[in-house]
């Protein structure tokens, strides 16, 4: 038997609904007919009224979702394409991210992102929002990049007292396959290390952690070692854990998918050089997609973020420094 | 006597109209005073930050907190004191959240307007209007989850939110969700600086209701006797289960949009047309008129009211400023997961 990343999001909130009679799934589309990627399919059926179909009203999604909470519920926002989070935008990280701060009130709500670009989906089905929630004080953001994390995190994800944000990546959701659910998880705000290595320390997370592992299989008949470090969070950030990995390998490359100015990948770069300096053996170096719209065609979109051949290009060149 | 109204019944249940008026007009008394207080505390350069007042619509306000009960939801707006001070909330923590007092239940975090307890109900509303109706959406949906009935939620807003987003998407989410949401359109005429016709285009704001499918009422927003009847009955037919309800009242903010503003900008007309009465001398006036009370009586209750305001400000005043040593810097309740309290 094997299970998808998607199946694993399924499988999570199947279980969180059983396990817990304070969740409920509210969005578009997820009610009978399953959602628009099925993360949902059966489940308002199995769990009666707890999973209703949302108007499309993002703004409105949210703050409910924030009043269910304030009431002790544990709601799971789904929308649609994490692109249209835009419009609900305001109560992310006005009302939600701010009413532990001022109030004293926990405000335990799980929105999931529906991430990344897949091929043919352009400009606005295809974003990666984590570092514009991450810059926001009082959310947590999760990027979970295996079918492991995906199940676990999104439990952890749901227990948790405070917003979080799920970002889960369209990518992967039918690619990815594991053997089985999971039975125990590292802790939420834990990187990992996804692969071994001495040369070069190459930070990744969410899809783009499956190309940073391409790469390091394919720099092995060089005679280079990578590292490969899962952020898995990318706030919390784990930076000891990207620390201790620069300290064995002197050289780092942060690849994400997001646009390149500020984000994860400036962030990872900044602290490792502001408190890692002397660790490092060359300038630390980051690798996004370019700095416009996603687009459209196949062979744009795939010019358009980190692959595989642009990171071994740019891992070439560090090493070389 | 006014600070047992931490628990007030719904007008319903107050013993006459006489009561009602009395309960309702010695409320919007304190509030008033409490404005002026901070008014006068403002200009005295003893403010940190602006300050927001209610002055012209305490009777909308008032009969909005009078016919919740004790288990309701309330999301107030800005100009709300006498709807807070009616739903229960004590003086000090008007006080405290003014003066940034790290006792006030925002802890010198939020100040202002900006103050509530939501695990008791009455919600802390943030900057972003009409932002509040689909968290009181929320609050009802999870009573209805765990089974709770007879429970209502209301929240106000002026003229201006209804031109929002979030205006439109959470009306018409109570809608689809039949929820008992009381929402209140304090139509004072003036969003800031703007006028009514920059606002909207429709005939009537009630057209609004019309349009998501949820019952509307109108009411003179300067008549407490009005005031009490329409928004009681409103709150009575969301109780009663028969979906959201809409109450637009007219009147006319008798301030600046906040004490740094002179409002030099409200048309004069307005200014002295009925809608431009002063909602608390009309009060007074039924009051006399009804011989509910004399003057003796009403000067009685603003003695009180001027003593429990100036006991609150004087003990708030003797409160230490919040210690920035001793704030823990962190915005999360999972502390363990904070990256920012270093």
């Amino acid at each position: 038997m094997s299970i998808t990343y998607l199946e694993a999001i399924r499988a999570a909130q199947a279980r969180a609904l059983a396990d817990d009679p304070r969740v409920f799934i509210y969005g578009q589309d997820v009610g009978a007919f399953g959602g628009a990627f099925k993360a949902t399919k059966n489940l308002a059926i199995e769990f009666p009224g707890r999973v209703i179909d949302a108007p499309i009203s993002e703004d409105a999604m949210l703050g409910l979702a924030v009043g269910a909470a304030i009431e002790g519920m544990r709601p799971i926002i789904e929308i649609q394409f994490a692109d249209f989070s835009t419009t609900g935008f305001n109560q992310i990280v006005n009302q939600a991210a701010t009413l532990y701060w001022r109030t004293n009130v926990p405000c335990p709500i799980t929105v999931r992102l529906p991430s990344g670009g897949t091929s043919g989906s352009g400009p606005f089905h295809s974003q990666s929002m984590e570092a514009l929630y991450a810059h926001y004080p009082g959310l947590i953001v999760m990027t979970p990049a295996t079918v492991e994390d995906a199940y676990s995190m999104l439990l952890e994800a749901v227990a948790i007292d405070d917003p979080v944000i799920f970002c889960e990546h369209k990518y992967l959701y039918y690619h990815l396959k594991a053997e089985a659910l999971p039975t125990e998880a590292m802790p939420v705000g834990k990187a990992r290390i996804a692969r071994a290595g001495r040369d070069l320390t190459l930070v990744a997370y969410s899809a783009m952690l499956h190309e940073a592992l391409a790469v390091a299989e394919e720099l092995v008949s060089e005679g280079t070692e990578i590292e490969v470090v899962d952020l898995r969070c990318v706030k919390p950030l784990d930076t000891d854990t990207v620390m201790a990995s620069v300290a064995r390998t002197g050289r780092l490359l942060c690849v994400g998918e997001a646009w390149p100015w500020g984000g994860v990948t400036a962030e990872v770069v900044a602290r490792v050089a502001a408190e890692g300096f002397d660790l490092l053996d060359a300038p630390p170096q980051r690798l996004n997609a370019k700095d416009t719209p996603v687009p459209y065609h196949p062979a744009l979109w795939a010019a358009h973020r980190p692959t595989a051949r642009s990171i071994a290009a740019a891992a070439r060149r560090l090493l070389r420094l | 006597m006014l600070h047992t109204v931490l628990n007030p019944g719904a007008v319903g249940e107050v013993s006459s109209i006489c009561d009602a008026h009395i309960k309702a007009y010695r409320i919007m008394l304190l509030a008033r005073v409490l404005d002026d207080k901070f008014a006068s505390l403002y200009r005295m350069g003893k403010m940190h930050g602006g300050v927001f007042l209610g002055r012209g619509q305490e009777a909308l306000s008032a009969s909005v907190g009078l016919a919740l009960r004790k288990g309701d939801i309330f999301a107030p707006l800005i100009r709300d004191t006498a709807g807070r001070l009616a739903f229960g909330e004590p003086v000090l923590d008007a006080v405290r959240t003014q003066f940034g007092s790290p006792l006030g239940p925002m802890r010198a975090r939020d100040g202002n307007v900006h103050r509530g307890r939501p695990k008791e109900g009455l919600l802390a509303m943030i900057s972003h209007l009409g932002a509040m109706i689909s968290v009181v959406n929320g609050a009802l949906l999870a009573r209805r989850f765990k089974g709770v009935t007879g429970v209502v939620g209301a929240t106000c807003i002026g003229d201006g939110a209804t031109s929002t987003g979030a205006f439109h998407e959470a009306v018409n989410q109570a809608a689809v969700e039949n929820l008992p949401l009381v929402l209140i359109i304090a139509n004072n005429h003036y969003a800031y600086s703007t006028p009514n016709e920059r606002q909207f285009a429709c005939r009537s704001l009630l057209d609004k209701a019309v349009g998501y499918g949820v019952a509307g009422q109108q009411v003179d927003g300067t008549d407490l006797s009005a005031c009490l009847g329409v928004v009681g009955d409103a709150v009575s037919r969301a109780r009663a289960g028969r979906g959201p309800q809409m109450v637009v009242a007219s009147l006319l903010r008798l301030c600046g949009h906040g004490e740094h503003d002179d409002a030099s900008y409200v048309n004069s007309d307005l200014r002295a047309a009925p809608v431009g009465r002063d909602c608390l001398k009309v009060a007074e006036e039924t009051l006399f008129r009804q011989n509910w009370a004399n003057a003796a009586a009403i000067s009685r209750w603003r003695h009180d009211a001027v003593q429990k305001v100036e006991e609150a400000v004087a003990k708030v005043q003797r409160e230490p400023n919040p210690d920035p040593y001793k704030e823990d810097w962190c915005a999360l309740a999972s502390k363990h997961l904070s990256e920012g309290n270093e």
